[in-house]
């Protein structure tokens, strides 16, 4: 298990990244945290012809809260989301550190950056699913200079994204805020990828719980790991509905009944199924209880 | 006060702990080459030609050799009963390949990135062929033949017992239940996988091979064997190995190519498994399936067992204890604690294109007190009464020691009935049921199990030779001598792997002596420096090998009592050992230092008569029937029903293993054990598809279990000591793995029942989506065989 | 033509420097190179741990870095947390616990550990004394086949708790 040749560069900049990346054409890939490309380099799964190494990029590790939203630069580590205590950050946004919890151990934590993770495009992937939850763009930098992407038109399927392989994801744009969110997944085993993991949102209209005989105006539940894409639930019928736990059970009955998800030795179609109705429900349930 | 019982800090321990650990991948020699082996991608396929020259041709590569380069080495192991077909294991394939990962050829570089670079260059010309991936495909009309000598695919077919009464008990039987029970393929996993360097000693004319082993004389024969060289051309050293649970006390068709190489090519040569190579191409165990019934009368109490036991034991049977390890084992072991008047048993072990099988922790004990505890639990219900009071019923009792079973084994002295009584004592003052109703009550499911077994250990050749293997393991010898120091030199054929034999085996030796443990070095894993022994697994070494050190240090004991006696101008008899220093009892002033006899043993010898010179040594060989410990296992489980998940709350282990020689060590064997059975009753399972393709082949998809999944585990001792052990001790190294998978299964049941009457699980791995089917399915959950 | 850079690394505070091939794992750099072989390969995967090293101070799987990254950082190994032949306090917890047996994951669980305490230390992460379940999660990071985990568990938690109170004024 030793990966194949391939050869290195360490840019320090982002120009120059995407200048290295256009001279060595698309057998080079972009080299952060790593932990998901190497392995699979390890496994000689992955042959790059060549690395470049933007880990010492100055100035692309930062969350930065303001009017327009939240900004996470490219190179920020899970761990340093996950620790975050700006309350800027967390009135709003704090449904991201406490996803940070579900990404792999601490030390893939410690490590594995943000910008990697939406590169990766895996489709149970905690960033890829909040990223769809809460509408990001993704910036890109290329030789013709930055231009945002929906992420919506971003992830195309399992680990491929429309980003031009001379492009490097420089931040991530969450424009909107979500007070009543949350973010739930199982897997066999801590830290393992999720079999199924749900991310929800709910608008309340107010802030902190729901006050009894309230609705929610709307419900936004997407789902990993039943698809090659993260799978956004059509769930129109619950607009008007009572905030309350039949609402929530609903979703999650709703949210099964629209999915195809795989099998494998982590588990078959119907067991997905009632996956994704328990842990919707519970994310929901959640997610409507922040404050 | 005795050293034996005494909580000893660990000696390895600080090594370790410092980054000192010295394991075969850390070794370094001048000039290794480091080996890269071809492996087959498919499950079943002839061999054409191979063409290593591309791969030659790459900077950096050595040498490359196929099996006829090697002149076709194989290794056999036989049992010499004539219901066993032998099947050579190759080295590297000959003409065919028998499962994914088979290796086919080695290439040797000068780095490990080079040698892998070289082995995509090596071309082979494969014919793939029909597959046969599962024991329902092995057995079914028509069936593809692994090997064309074994039709049908069985290797071995034994009915080795059949009482005719037991047709007679069936059909005047008030309840027969029957139940169909199937355990996963598992990996052993030691966080080390295998590891070989070998290298040509120009002065002794011998080839040196480290090996990260549990068996080195074993290798030995190996190498000797399929090279057809003296033994003596051949040392082994086990340095310090990363954990072996069985998957190394069998020869690895690597290591052994190996030191061939190393012959032929007079440099050092290394090979490190990678994780893959070791999740898919080197030994698994326990996939196993029974089919039993069982008579009871309407107290509970058994009236007659009959099973039939089917092994898939992959392709080839591991040397040198054969593929008949888990059939023979299971069909002569399965009534286990239980008094079983009539019995009928017939294990076959069935070959299939999957990596071979060894015997992994446990063997086939796990499965057969998974059996055994499945069908007390369903008599329990068929009659109405309660699953204890049937197995308190069935089991050997308290004055029916020593007892001799339906299967011709006698049961030593054990406290099958205190530990269960203690257990259901400690459960109940601990409060599990209330802990269970109230997780019930907040809408979980939860359960309390219970296992109860023994667990045969420190099998000598007595009893090893009743399985008729060629090579029959069992005794070993131990060498103790005292140095002109008066520190103490043990050495022993068995071969601790992370156990702390260098601490248990100096205890038991330091009260023989007198001396203080400290003291006493163990000298292990070494063909060149030990008797030929037969290593560490089967929880053997401390009553075996611990009793032939023991007896030998008697033998350097009374040594030192005939010079001291001499010296102190006493009687032989009246001199006692302790502290350091030979006295004679009862006189305090008439004392004289063991450092001071040493030196006038080794330096002064002049002064002694004929009998007592030339030094302070003795050997001695032990080779015990073996002895039963036993344990009572209790678990509390819940089960998350919107998910499926199964979490331990609590886990209690009541443990009899006799004398114990050091409790920190004991207590983390059980819990290690422990986690290794909860592990195979819910997460790890070796998967194949219908085409033999593995589906487990890296540690994401074969689910060891981390510390999140674990409880902290409460261990009890009792002792009941062994009249077959020197010291008292019954062997250990395998009660947790075998206890546990009954346990949970118990209380995995006692949940569903509680949520879905009818709802049961036989088959172990449970997984989620098994708790989901048995909630939700249409029908409640039938009987299915893991797969 | 093998891709070969000069690099300058610390380990345990001792500058290196030494020319690596670009491919080369900072494992294998590590234990082969600069004989630092108390850091073992477990999995070359990422997933049993048995590989951590703190690089700038951060756990990280030493088999998911190349050799080349480490250029100009600062790596701990195991070798380094003992003063001098004195044990550490977490080394001398882990063996009053028993939290050993076979000792190959053993210096992946003391970086990993290290790493999480020196966190604690700095005030980051959620603060106050760690629970059981926090140091299980923690330590579920990284794989052990012998001790069922118990002894680790606790050699963790009984060390930081122990430098907790030594910081009490």
């Amino acid at each position: 298990m030793k990966p194949a040749p391939f050869s290195y560069y360490r840019t320090r900049s982002v120009p120059e990244t995407v200048a290295r990346l256009a001279e060595l054409g698309d057998g080079a890939k972009i080299l952060a945290g790593g932990q998901s490309l190497v392995p699979m380099m390890n496994f000689r799964l992955a042959r790059p012809d060549a690395l470049v190494d933007v880990t010492r990029i100055p100035g692309l590790e930062y969350l930065r809260a303001g009017p327009d939203g939240l900004r996470i630069g490219a190179l920020t580590r899970h761990r340093t989301v996950e620790l975050c205590r700006d309350p800027v950050v967390l009135d709003g946004f704090g449904l991201l550190p406490r996803a940070a919890r579900w990404i792999g151990h601490y030390p893939i934590r410690a490590r594995g950056t943000f910008g990697g993770s939406i590169a990766h495009a895996d489709p149970a992937a905690e960033w890829c699913l909040l990223a769809v939850l809460l509408e990001a763009n993704v910036v890109l930098a290329g030789p013709a200079g930055a231009r945002t992407v929906p992420v919506s038109d971003f992830f195309e399927g399992f680990y491929t994204t429309t980003a031009e392989p001379d492009e490097m994801i420089t931040e991530l744009h969450f424009p909107r805020a979500a007070r009543h969110a949350a973010l739930t997944e199982f897997a066999q085993r801590q830290g393992d990828f999720a079999v199924v993991a749900a991310a929800v949102s709910v608008d309340l209209g107010v802030a902190g719980p729901p006050r009894p005989g309230a609705a929610c105006r709307s419900v936004r539940v997407v789902l990993g790991g039943v698809g090659p894409l993260p799978f956004v639930v059509d769930t129109g019928a619950l607009g008007g509905q009572p905030a309350a736990a039949a609402t929530w059970r609903a979703a999650g009955e709703l949210a099964a009944a629209q999915i195809d998800p795989p099998a494998d030795g982590h588990g078959g179609p119907a067991y997905r199924r009632r996956l994704a109705a328990t842990l919707v429900e519970r994310a929901l349930t959640e997610a409507a209880a922040a404050p | 006060m005795t050293w034996v019982g005494a909580p000893v800090p660990r000696t390895q321990d600080r090594r370790m702990l410092l980054g000192r650990g010295k394991f075969t991948g850390d070794l370094a020699r001048t000039g290794t080459l480091h080996a890269a082996f071809v492996r087959s991608p498919f499950a079943a396929a002839a061999l054409g030609s191979i063409d290593t020259s591309a791969a030659l041709a790459l900077p950096g590569v050595a040498a490359a050799f196929t099996a006829a380069d090697l002149g076709d080495p194989a290794l056999l192991a036989v049992l010499e009963r004539p219901e066993f077909v032998p099947t050579p294991l190759p080295l590297l394939a000959i003409g065919q390949v028998r499962h994914v990962g088979e290796p086919v050829a080695v290439v040797l570089a000068e780095d490990p990135y080079t040698a892998e670079d070289a082995i995509e260059l090596v071309g082979v010309d494969w014919s793939p062929q029909p597959v046969v991936a599962s024991l329902a495909a092995a057995v079914a009309p028509d069936a593809a033949r692994v090997h064309q000598q074994a039709p049908g695919n069985c290797l071995v077919d034994l009915t080795m017992f059949d009482d005719e009464r037991l047709d007679g008990v069936f059909a005047a039987a008030p309840a027969v239940v029957t139940a169909t029970v199937g355990s996963g393929r598992l990996a052993a996993l030691p966080m080390e996988g295998r590891a070989c360097l070998a290298e040509w000693d120009e002065r002794d004319q011998q080839v040196v091979m480290h090996v990260s082993t549990q068996v080195p004389h074993q290798v030995r024969s190996a190498v000797a064997q399929a090279f057809g060289v003296p033994e003596h051309r051949v040392r082994v050293i086990a340095p310090d190995v990363g954990g072996g649970f069985g998957l190394k006390c069998v020869a690895g068709r690597e290591e052994v190519a190996l030191a061939g190489i190393a012959m032929r090519l007079r440099r050092p040569v290394r090979w490190v498994e990678d994780r893959q190579e070791n999740l898919t191409a080197s030994f698994h165990g326990h996939e196993q399936r029974y089919q039993v019934r069982a008579a009871f009368g309407p107290d509970g109490r058994i009236l007659g067992l009959a099973a039939e036991v089917d092994c898939d034991v992959g392709a080839y049977s591991a040397f040198p204890f054969t593929c008949a390890v888990e059939p023979l084992m299971a069909v002569t072991e399965l009534p286990g604690i239980y008094k079983v008047p009539a019995y009928r048993a017939r294990g076959r072990a069935i070959a299939t294109h999957k990596a071979p099988t060894a015997p992994y922790r446990g063997v086939s004990r796990p499965q057969l007190v998974l059996v055994m505890e499945r069908v007390m639990e369903k008599a329990a219900r068929e009659l109405g009464l309660d699953p204890l009071a049937v197995r308190r019923r069935n089991m050997i009792s308290p004055g029916e020691f020593p007892y001799t079973s339906c299967n011709g084994i006698t049961y030593d002295e054990g406290s099958y009935a205190e530990s269960l009584d203690l257990a259901e004592k400690r459960v109940t003052e601990s409060g599990w049921p209330g802990e269970r109703d109230r997780l019930r009550a907040g809408g979980q499911l939860a359960g309390i199990g219970y296992s109860c077994f023994s667990e045969r250990t420190a099998y000598g050749t007595p009893t090893m030779s009743q399985r008729r293997m060629r090579m029959t393991p069992g005794y070993d010898t131990a060498s103790v001598r005292m140095d002109p120091s008066g520190e103490v030199i043990v050495t022993t054929g068995t071969c601790g792997h992370g156990q702390g034999h260098e601490t248990t085996f100096a205890q038991i030796v330091a009260d023989r002596l007198g001396v203080h443990p400290g003291q006493v070095r163990l000298r292990q894993g070494d063909t060149d420096l030990a008797s030929y022994g037969w290593g560490t697994w089967g929880s053997r070494s401390i009553v075996i090998g611990g009793g032939a050190a023991r007896r030998a240090a008697d033998g350097v004991a009374a040594q030192l009592r005939q010079v001291a006696a001499r010296l102190l101008e006493a009687n032989a008899a009246d001199i006692e050992l302790a502290g350091g220093a030979a006295r004679v009892r009862g006189d305090a002033s008439a004392s004289v230092p063991l450092g001071e006899l040493a030196r006038i043993v080794h330096f002064q010898a002049h002064r002694l008569p004929e009998g007592l010179r030339y030094g302070l040594e003795a050997r001695e060989t032990f080779d015990p029937p073996g002895t039963f410990s036993n344990a009572c296992h209790a678990v509390l489980v819940a089960i998350d029903p919107g998910t499926g998940e199964i979490r331990l709350r609590r886990y209690l282990v009541v443990e009899d293993c006799g004398v114990v020689i050091n409790p920190v060590i004991v207590d983390g064997q059980v819990r290690g054990g422990v986690t290794q059975g909860v592990a195979a009753a819910l997460l790890e399972q070796v998967r194949y598809d219908p085409d033999g393709q593995p589906g487990s082949a890296t540690l994401m998809d074969y689910l060891a279990p981390t510390a999140a999944e674990i409880c902290p585990i409460e261990v009890v001792h009792l002792e009941t000591p062994s009249a077959f052990s020197e010291t008292g001790a019954k062997g250990m190294g395998e009660g947790g793995t075998i206890g546990a998978p009954a346990a949970v299964l118990s209380a995995v049941n006692d949940a569903l029942r509680d949520a879905r009457p009818g709802a049961e699980i036989d088959h172990i791995p449970v997984c989620p989506w098994d708790i989901h089917a048995a909630l939700f399915a249409p029908e409640p959950l039938a009987e299915r065989s893991a797969g | 033509m093998k891709d070969t850079h000069l690099i300058r690394v610390r380990v345990n505070g001792r500058e290196h420097e030494l020319a690596v091939e670009s491919r080369r794992t900072l494992a294998d750099m590590l234990r082969h190179d600069l004989g630092y072989t108390g850091t073992h390969l477990g999995c070359e995967h990422g997933i049993c741990g048995a590989c951590t090293v703190l690089v700038d101070g951060a756990p990280a799987r030493a088999c998911l870095m190349f050799g080349v990254q480490a250029d100009g950082q600062d790596v701990a190994t195991v070798e380094g947390l003992a003063d001098g032949e004195d044990l550490s306090d977490l080394q001398q917890a882990f063996s009053d616990r028993h939290g050993l047996q076979c000792g190959f994951c053993t210096p992946g669980f003391l970086m990993l550990a290290e790493g999480y305490l020196a966190e604690l230390q700095a005030g980051r992460g959620d603060g106050g004394e760690p629970s059981e379940q926090q140091i299980r999660e923690v330590v579920a990071a990284n794989l052990c086949r012998c001790t069922g985990y118990q002894g680790i568990v606790e050699a963790v938690l009984e060390t930081a708790r122990r430098r907790q109170a030594m910081e009490m004024p």
